[in-house]
């Protein structure tokens, strides 16, 4: 049984998506920039998947713009966004859970000169309101933060963090990293009052290499790709216009009229679980675990079990699943979400994320927990003395 | 500079006397593999004494040089202008613009060094070397003569054609591969093992090798790094049969019932054990270590005495008096040090004791090891029969 509990790394493409990748690069290959019409049909291809993103995010098509993915479109909306406002002032807040697509583009205007606030989170990983509300000032122009965590799955406050952005200062730009919930979650940046909004496509069935930013009307960001003044002069280079359209349908195949009761299903088979794993001996469930938190994302500890191999060893029953860090004999990759959630250190090189999508099935997960039942003694059985 | 043909010198192969033929065949052998899979097409002879490459057809000369120049039994490779016998004056000529071209327009001494195989060429060698001699110096101001020690040995071969040649690129020295027989190379995903199977591989021993695969412990990454070694050192020796041999289970049985400290010697005993029982299912002659003595605990002398007394086959560890720095020169010298520092464990590094034994003693280990009695057999055989073999080319 080959059982995938990686879709927080990646997705499946869908069937549909796959087809419609192929007729883009088989029969509607034109360049969207060129005056015939080879080039319109393609130049349609993108509007009408600009226009199915516009509706999930209940936002206006011109406010889409097309990137190669998660990590550009952070790139874009942090260093766009400073880049365009450095004369107003030089601060920026940001959680201290980020994906390392925020952390390293922070890091780097870091080193350009910008002032860096990393904001406190809770045991689980949530940011400390109070603790952005002491570090808003008159030189504050950005503020990031992340709306599922990718390793937890904890739920960020993005609206309440937007009521105290905008109440504060209504030029300060408001950027949420919704790359984990894009597709999971219902999403309207309005009522977050974000500026901007990243997603990727690879994670919510569409091809890799894909994904957009939405940038709110008259937000000021300047581009960070220039060239042929392709979207109006925001991101030049030829659209993707096979990856364009392929994550248009990948978006319209999720929020269908169907949504909230795949939402309920997906929440119910975490519950299921997380419960079967808890009956497990010396295991922990990390973080929230109920609709307060992601419906795809579970964090398990296990006590005395280097995730790596339990990892290599579920693989080898065709579960594939994530480990909270990168860990070789060095550990050089202690996850740094986990540390600032306070996790036992015992466990940081023992936890193992799995995370879930709209097709997983009860029995997969069922079939999941008996071989952590299996596996578990074995493993402990043959710790390092 | 278009170089129609590449001499290939060869260096201890020669005084092999009545042998010598079966190393110069299998040099020709290993040229052949080696430039096929370059661009172009080639022609390898053997002709009076020596090795000629004739391009066939354009090649690049920087992959050809690159292929040559990993071929063990070569210890240098000129390439050579081939050109027909029009008149002495034309071949004045051809030389002129061919020094030009290869050692440029600047202050050099040479030497004239013209051989003729074809006695009925109006001049004789004394009368080349001087004629060539006065009309380069005429030619090229900036140069001259130096007898003894030149910068530029400029070699005239006068045949049905003649050949010129100044430049000599040193190759790796060594004997042909396939000249000595083979060896199974216990190949792990560190430096010193590749650097070892390499330098057995140099003296044109052909070599098997076997890597321990401990499934979940290491990952197939793991695996392919010690895939992508093997096929680094294959790039001199020729293809390479890996074993993979799951050792999990064995692994496991001897870190539940033998001492902790005594774990990676008797570990690596079985090691030896079965790459042994695979050397002589493939008719190898020896194994090949990576090991040097003291560089961890279980390659002290007395842990070298006690993996060694299960072998029966010669154990060859040619970097056994080296110092860890020295083989990681030979490793980025070879390539593989790249490959050899990506960070995914092997089996040697998942269980080790905290404190193992530094000065085991034989009887001690044997004693040990009997603790294996009841399930060991049956093991050996698994691991055995499970073997996966992967050629790396």
């Amino acid at each position: 049984m080959e059982c995938y509990l990686d879709n927080s790394a990646t997705t499946k493409v869908a069937d549909e998506v796959i087809d419609m990748v192929v007729r883009c690069m088989r029969e509607d290959y034109g360049n969207p920039s060129s005056k015939h019409n080879k080039g319109f049909e393609a130049e349609k291809l993108v509007n009408e998947a600009k226009a199915i993103i516009a509706k999930s995010l209940k936002c206006e098509p011109k406010e889409v713009l097309f990137t190669s993915g998660g990590t550009e479109s952070n790139n874009m909306a942090i260093i766009g966004t400073a880049l365009a406002n450095s004369r107003r002032g030089k601060h920026i807040l940001v959680s201290s859970v980020e994906h390392s697509s925020v952390k390293e583009p922070m890091n780097y205007l870091e080193s350009l000169g910008y002032k860096i606030t990393w904001l406190k989170v809770d045991h689980n990983g949530l940011v400390d309101l109070e603790d952005l509300k002491a570090n808003l000032d008159d030189e504050t122009i950005l503020v990031s933060c992340m709306h599922i965590n990718n390793e937890m799955g904890a739920i960020e406050p993005v609206k309440e963090i937007g009521e105290i952005v905008k109440a504060y200062n209504s030029a300060i730009v408001y950027h949420v990293d919704a790359i984990q919930s894009y597709g999971k979650l219902k999403i309207v940046p309005k009522e977050f009052k974000a500026d901007l909004l990243s997603v990727s496509g690879h994670k919510i069935h569409g091809p890799k290499g894909t994904g957009f930013l939405y940038i709110k009307d008259r937000t000021k960001i300047q581009p960070i790709i220039y060239g042929g003044g392709q979207q109006k002069g925001m991101r030049s280079g030829t659209e993707n216009v096979p990856g364009c359209a392929g994550l248009g349908v990948a978006v319209s195949l999720i929020y269908n009229k169907d949504f909230s009761e795949k939402q309920d299903r997906l929440y119910a088979l975490k519950e299921h679980f997380i419960q079967a794993v808890s009956e497990l001996p010396d295991v922990q469930v990390n973080g929230l675990t109920t609709r307060e938190s992601a419906p795809h994302i579970i964090s398990v500890s296990f006590a005395d079990v280097r995730a790596e191999v339990l990892l290599h060893a579920l693989e080898e029953k065709g579960i594939y699943v994530s480990s909270g860090s990168a860990c070789s004999s060095n550990h050089p990759g202690l996850s740094t979400t986990l540390q600032a959630i306070g996790l036992d250190p015992k466990l940081l090189d023992s936890t193992l994320r799995f995370s879930l999508n709209f097709e997983t099935t009860e029995e997969e997960l069922d079939y999941t927990v008996e071989a952590l039942k299996e596996l578990l003694p074995v493993l402990r059985r043959f710790t390092r003395k | 500079m278009k170089y129609q043909a590449f001499l290939i010198k060869y260096g201890e192969i020669g005084v092999k006397g009545k042998n010598r033929y079966v190393f110069e065949d299998a040099l020709v052998r290993q040229i052949r593999r080696s430039l096929s899979r370059v661009e172009g097409s080639f022609n390898v002879t053997k002709e009076s004494g020596r090795i000629y490459a004739y391009a066939l057809s354009d090649y690049d000369y920087d992959e050809v040089v690159e292929a040559l120049t990993h071929v063990f039994g070569i210890i240098g490779i000129c390439p050579v202008v081939v050109t027909e016998d029009t008149g002495f004056e034309n071949l004045a000529k051809d030389v002129i613009s061919f020094l030009k071209e290869t050692h440029g327009e600047k202050p050099y001494t040479f030497k004239v060094n013209a051989r003729r195989g074809r006695k009925n060429y109006p001049m004789n060698s004394m009368e080349i070397n001087q004629e060539m001699g006065y009309q380069v110096l005429t030619a090229l101001p900036y140069t001259s003569v130096d007898v003894h020690k030149p910068d530029v040995l400029l070699q005239i071969e006068i045949r049905n054609k003649i050949y010129i040649y100044s430049k000599e690129i040193k190759g790796l020295g060594g004997m042909p591969t396939g000249t000595a027989g083979k060896a199974m190379l216990l190949l792990s995903g560190g430096i010193d093992s590749p650097v070892a199977g390499y330098m057995i591989g140099k003296r044109g021993v052909e070599i098997e090798a076997t890597y321990f695969h401990a499934p979940p412990y290491t990952s197939e990454r793991a695996k392919q790094k010690v895939v992508d070694l093997a096929k680094e050192v294959a790039k001199f020796t020729g293809p390479i049969k890996l074993n993979v041999v799951n050792f999990t289970e064995i692994q496991l049985a001897i870190y539940e019932k033998c001492p902790h400290d005594e774990l990676t010697i008797i570990m690596r005993r079985y090691m030896m054990r079965i790459a042994e029982n695979l050397a002589k299912k493939s008719k190898c002659l020896g194994l090949i270590t990576g090991e040097s003595i003291g560089q961890v605990a279980s390659q002290t002398m007395h842990s070298l005495n006690c993996t060694n007394a299960v072998c029966t086959l010669p154990v060859y560890r040619p970097v056994i008096g080296f110092d860890k720095q020295d083989i990681i020169d030979i490793s980025q010298n070879i390539g593989t040090f790249d490959t050899s520092i990506e960070p995914y464990e092997d089996c040697c590094t998942i269980f080790v004791a905290k404190h193992p034994v530094t000065k085991p003693l034989l009887h001690v280990i044997e004693n040990d090891e009997h603790h294996l009695d009841d399930v060991i057999d049956e093991m050996m055989e698994r691991a055995l029969s499970t073997v996966e073999v992967i050629v790396c080319e």
